[in-house]
């Protein structure tokens, strides 16, 4: 019997990362980057906005989404590189940097949520 | 075989190109797929924006405003009118391909690859009639 | 209709050139003749030393599988009057080592499908007095569509992930893997899965989705191999949070 490849588990979180991103963040840049900027929607308050994000559940889902779309970044950016770029000889540094840097943006997301509070 | 024939001795030369660096232009479903791709470093980027929003709520109203401030500047409008296309290509090249690997049976039949798209988009406009709601209410 | 059309066809002659050169020749236009039939006008009278694959000229044999204008095709299903007024290019299969003109080589592909074990394989054999297994028409519509193969290599040609990683074990091989998965009779799943779920088996493949497009005969080997990744994902993630014992 061949070695178990850990292939299947980083393509696990993509999927779902591929899942969440396409549901949660189309609608998240409409309103952020675009609407309330540009002055299209008034925003909420800043009373309503912090309250919203205090909340315990939106800071779970929303560390959810991020960490899940950081990882379908990762492993996608990754193959991309991998395949584009024919360097396939720095595989083992592209995995690191790319879920390296996935795992950083963890970090960093449950920080900033927790911050909130 | 045990025995190698004689004729081993010449073999011939066989021709193997090493394929382009710039392979992925010389088709347009190639072409295609590489900006699939390439829309993961706006998801990337989406979250680092969002993580950004993040900080200014928690850091008080001053830097709530001032995240909408700069938010507007043109050269960030410019980044996430590009980033809102690729993320919307994601979304959309991703609710294509999502019959092909899941594959739904409804009462012993297979359910038709439109169905699974109807649903999926379905959902899509849900999850995001909520959130809209949700951050809408006041 | 035009009455002549240029084919510019590869020409590779190890003995004598380090690299394929483009030999253009002039060939009747008739309105049910393939490119095929235009390579053998060639042979037949203007050029006896083209050296190409062919057999049942009809779409089920698969050997006769060539770059066309840039288009992996079987050449026998590839009409002259689809490309007037030409010239028409036609290549050796793309991403397989070419051996002479267009004829390319075929033991990687070879030797890769029989690593799938394309056989039904059973835990109980049963005895010829049990009888023949019996299959439902539903159980058969679960495999068909991957069974349909005609083993051209068209989709190996479109695939870039191959064509940069040869080690990839490719769409065809994978299809029919998932062929014999999903038979009824079959029980082998597993040891198909040792096989497969590694970084050059199913792995590799970023669904391009170029091999489907290629497919002459429908086989869809891109969604074969994605319904096997989300397959095989299950299994390893089962394996890793059930203990050994309780599977």
């Amino acid at each position: 019997m061949r070695k178990r490849s850990l292939d299947p588990f980083p393509w696990l979180l993509f999927s779902a990362g591929g899942v969440a991103a396409a549901l949660v963040l189309p609608v998240l840049l409409v309103l952020l980057a675009l609407a309330f900027p540009l002055g299209w929607l008034d925003p909420p308050s800043y009373q309503d906005m912090h309250g919203l994000l205090r909340n315990p559940l939106t800071m779970l889902v929303l560390f959810g989404v991020f960490t899940l779309s950081l990882f379908h970044w990762a492993h996608r950016f990754r193959y991309t590189l991998y395949d584009g770029l024919q360097i396939q000889h720095l595989n083992r540094l592209l995995a690191a940097v790319c879920y390296g840097g996935a795992l950083a943006g963890t970090v960093i997301a449950a920080y900033l949520l927790v911050r909130v509070r | 075989m045990s025995v190698s024939p004689p004729y081993r001795e010449y073999h011939p030369r066989w021709y193997r190109p090493r394929m382009s660096t710039w392979w992925w232009l010389g088709r347009r479903s190639y072409v295609a797929f590489i900006l699939r791709e390439i829309s993961s470093v706006f998801v990337a980027w989406t979250v680092v924006f969002l993580l950004r929003f993040i900080y200014a709520v928690g850091s008080g109203p001053d830097s709530y405003a001032g995240f909408l401030d700069w938010a507007d500047t043109p050269w960030v409008v410019a980044l996430n009118v590009v980033t809102l296309a690729f993320v919307l290509y994601h979304a959309v090249t991703w609710f294509q391909l999502t019959p092909k690997a899941v594959a739904v049976r409804l009462r012993g039949r297979p359910v038709p690859d439109a169905g699974i798209v109807a649903s999926v988009y379905a959902g899509w406009i849900v999850v995001s009639a909520f959130v809209a709601w949700l951050i809408l209410r006041g | 209709m035009a009455d002549q059309i240029t084919l510019e066809v590869t020409r590779y002659r190890p003995e004598r050139e380090a690299a394929p050169t483009v030999q253009s020749y002039a060939v009747p236009v008739r309105e049910e003749w393939t490119i095929l039939d235009g390579l053998n006008y060639v042979k037949d009278r203007l050029d006896g030393s083209v050296s190409y694959r062919w057999s049942c000229r009809m779409g089920i044999c698969g050997s006769c599988g060539m770059t066309v204008n840039g288009d992996p095709k079987l050449t026998c299903a590839t009409f002259l009057t689809d490309y007037l007024p030409g010239p028409v290019r036609v290549e050796p299969l793309r991403n397989f080592p070419v051996v002479r003109d267009l004829v390319v080589e075929l033991s990687d592909f070879m030797r890769k499908l029989q690593t799938v074990k394309p056989w039904i394989v059973r835990d109980d054999e049963k005895p010829i007095d049990d009888g023949e297994f019996l299959q439902t028409p539903q159980e058969m519509d679960e495999y068909k569509r991957y069974s349909m193969c005609i083993n051209c290599m068209l989709c190996y040609s479109a695939c870039p992930v191959y064509g940069l990683d040869p080690d990839f074990i490719g769409p065809a091989a994978v299809a029919l893997a998932q062929r014999y998965n999903l038979d009824s009779r079959d029980q082998g799943a597993a040891d198909r899965l040792d096989v497969l779920n590694q970084h050059d088996g199913l792995w590799s493949c970023t669904f391009v989705g170029e091999c489907t497009r290629a497919c002459p005969k429908d086989v869809d080997p891109a969604g074969a191999i994605q319904r096997y990744k989300l397959t095989a994902a299950m299994e390893s993630l089962k394996a890793f949070l059930l203990p050994r014992g309780s599977r």
